[in-house]
């Protein structure tokens, strides 16, 4: 029983990393219809980010309440930055091309960042693996026989529920949000009725890049090291739980992934390692088998 | 799919890479590897295949996840050569080395072997640290017939490849035999748990050897957990680990790996030691385990606070070359250098088949890594010591002979 628990705990503090990854990748489809699987390589651009910023400050600062949150937000923001500048040069320029572009596009950009952070050159860090610097100690909230809960899991459930609340209240309560709906409806015709098209997709962009980083860094605390091709693996994980879900949809991102946190966590823990990439996206087969539009995803009708 | 075209993206970008590089030095009438130059090779002169000087050839992992072993490597093998070249050389010929960077990528590593082979046509090949590296490697030098050494690679299946393949280190049997015995006779363990590396030829073969080994002794493995290379939560192993209450935990990974698996382990309140072997060997190992790598054993080649002359010579040299203390991967690139170049100064000319079997009959060749007496199947029989994680440092425990 006890074992069952810490998988339990281990496979939602593994989900709630998935969930923040896929909100982002979720929002761009939702707007853009493109997937852009460069997000993920954004997600490790922002653990290096807050790798730098945590190694400028002293030991006291970096692991003080302070000292965390600016990890944070230096991260956050230089990534959001991030985002603005890939949606400026490489797919602005795309819109109005076929989808299959933008795709291919996007992921040149991610074989870019993450080959181009394996250089040793300037301020790329190369290719060995970093130990990330303990920005949030861990400490035991919860403690029963051999059970335990770590500060950052709660921290990192919490973060992961309350921006899935704050974007469900963006996309459906503000103007904004109405924007980016009349965008993802049909954006030449948003543009026709007044509506800044390209601030909005570039708007979207930075919000989903500075959460990638926010990702990034609970990623890094949660595992202890960083590495260039970090973000391959997990923007891949990412982007099945949002297809689970139903890509495009904000909560179905987030079941998506703390379900695929959850199974894959099981899998290896019961049976072997080798079988947790076959299981994780064998269930996405399954899922897609039974529910092409995702566990949340709406059906819509396709022209052609 | 997606790793296809991974590895599709890296061969075409060494490609441009090499086409570069040789655009950049064609007045040199030499394409300078794409890799880490040493000193040793910017020496090369045009034609380094014939005239004034003997060329050798090294695949290593200079970049990629296991890059610090390809470092110290190289710097031992820079170490032994220029040591060769300032007591003249072998046959009134001076050595220079050409390596290649090979990523930490078996298919990278086969592919530098063939450039060594076609373009570069060295006399001898050294490398890798890797099994699974090496593995690659020998299956070209073996096709070619051109003497390959194998500085730290423990897997036995290298040195079958053939006979024109070679190591200066002990096998994976002996390292899993002596992690067992330590186990059992030292630390007085009854239950053994396994986590190993099913990416890895060099883990899987340790802990092949483990299991059977310490169940002959009288202990029990209560658990086998695995993983791939690369991945960094580890805590559904460890939590099935941790049920199995064993004594303590054979985990024959890298120290990529490991550094990580350590910090989960103690994480999730395991306080069994962990036990490994040579992969951990590396000064990233205390940053990336931090404060939980403390306490560990593993079992490693050489330790510096071995007396012999031939050690302390090799440590007070390579602390005056690169300012750090070698690890015992700089030790074996070492030997692995000055064995190739004893067996060369033997033979009767720098034919392949005179190199061959000049180095087939090294005997009793002190290396800064112990004695070194090549077997019939190629391999040295050598002791092992173990050493314990104290303080950041290592500190010597045992020695387990064969």
């Amino acid at each position: 029983m006890a074992e069952f628990l810490q998988h339990l705990i281990n496979g939602l503090a593994a989900g709630t990393i998935y969930a923040l990854v896929a909100l982002g990748y979720t929002m761009v489809y939702g707007v853009l219809k493109l997937i852009n699987f460069a997000h993920g390589d954004v997600m490790m651009v922002g653990a290096y980010m807050g790798y730098a910023t945590a190694l400028q400050m002293g030991a006291r600062m970096r692991s003080s309440l302070l000292g965390a949150l600016l990890v944070f937000l230096v991260a956050m923001l230089g990534c959001a930055l991030l985002g603005l500048l890939i949606e400026r040069f490489a797919y602005r320029p795309l819109r109005n091309q076929p989808r299959l572009t933008a795709l291919i596009t996007a992921i040149g950009i991610s074989f870019a960042l993450s080959y181009s952070f394996q250089l040793d050159i300037g301020f790329l860090p190369g290719a060995s693996p970093r130990g990330f610097p303990e920005i949030i100690k861990d400490e035991a909230w919860f403690e029963y026989g051999d059970v335990t809960i770590l500060n950052r899991q709660v921290i990192s459930l919490g973060v992961a529920v309350v921006l899935t609340l704050a974007l469900q209240y963006l996309v459906y309560r503000t103007r904004f949000g109405r924007a980016m709906r009349a965008v993802s409806f049909d954006h030449r015709i948003a543009g026709l009725m007044g509506i800044p098209v390209d601030s909005v997709i570039a708007g979207t962009f930075a919000l989903g890049s500075a959460l990638a980083a926010g990702a990034g860094i609970l990623y890094a605390v949660k595992d202890g090291v960083i590495q260039p091709l970090m973000g391959l693996y997990v923007g891949l994980k990412a982007f099945v739980a949002a297809v689970i879900g139903g890509i495009g949809n904000v909560p179905g991102a987030v079941v998506g992934a703390i379900l695929l946190g959850l199974v894959e966590e099981f899998v290896v823990g019961y049976t072997a390692s080798t079988w947790r990439d076959a299981v994780a996206f064998g269930f996405l087969i399954i899922v897609l088998l039974f529910r092409p539009e995702g566990l949340f995803g709406r059906v819509s009708a396709e022209k052609v | 799919m997606r790793r296809n075209s991974l590895a599709l993206l890296a061969a075409i970008a060494a490609v441009l890479a090499v086409g570069c590089e040789k655009k950049k030095t064609t007045g040199e009438g030499e394409a300078k590897p794409a890799g880490n130059n040493t000193p040793v090779a910017q020496g090369t002169a045009p034609a380094p295949a014939e005239g004034d000087t003997i060329l050798l050839g090294e695949v290593g992992s200079l970049t990629g996840a296991q890059a610090t072993f390809g470092i110290s490597t190289q710097r031992g093998i820079e170490l032994a050569l220029n040591e060769a070249n300032a007591q003249g050389g072998v046959k009134g010929k001076k050595l220079a080395v050409r390596v290649y960077d090979d990523q930490s990528k078996p298919e990278e590593a086969g592919n530098a072997t063939t450039r060594l082979i076609t373009q570069d046509k060295v006399k001898i090949i050294l490398g890798e640290v890797a099994s699974s590296n090496s593995l690659a490697m020998a299956e070209k030098a073996q096709a070619a017939k051109v003497p390959m050494i194998t500085p730290s690679s423990t897997n036995p299946a290298v040195t079958q490849k053939g006979d024109y393949i070679f190591r200066v280190c002990f096998i994976d049997p002996f390292q899993g035999a002596v992690a067992a015995k330590f186990s059992r006779e030292n630390l007085k363990a009854n239950n053994a748990a396994l986590l190993t590396d099913n990416k890895s030829a060099y883990s899987i073969g340790l802990a092949e050897v483990f299991e059977p080994k310490f169940t002959e002794l009288g202990g029990k493995v209560v658990d086998k957990q695995s993983y791939s290379q690369g991945d960094t939560d580890f805590r559904s192993q460890l939590t099935a680990i941790k049920k199995a209450k064993p004594d303590v935990i054979y985990v024959p990974g890298y120290y990529s790996d490991v550094g990580i698996i350590a910090k989960q382990a103690r994480e999730l309140g395991i306080k069994a030691p962990l036990i490994g072997g040579d992969g951990w060997d590396s000064p990233k190992l205390f940053e990336l385990g931090g404060s939980a790598i403390e306490g560990n054993y593993f079992s490693n080649h050489y330790a510096t606070d071995n007396p012999a002359k031939e050690t302390q010579n090799f440590i007070s040299e390579y602390k005056k070359a690169y300012n750090e203390t070698p690890d015992a991967l700089a030790a074996l690139g070492y030997d692995a250098a000055r064995v190739a170049v004893d067996a060369m100064k033997r033979s009767k000319d720098l034919s392949p088949e005179a190199i061959r079997d000049a180095i087939a009959q090294t005997k009793d060749f002190p290396g800064a890594a112990g004695t070194i007496t090549l077997d019939a199947n190629r391999n040295p029989s050598k002791p092992a010591v173990v050493l314990q994680i104290a303080d950041g440092k290592y500190k010597y425990v045992t020695t387990v002979n064969p």
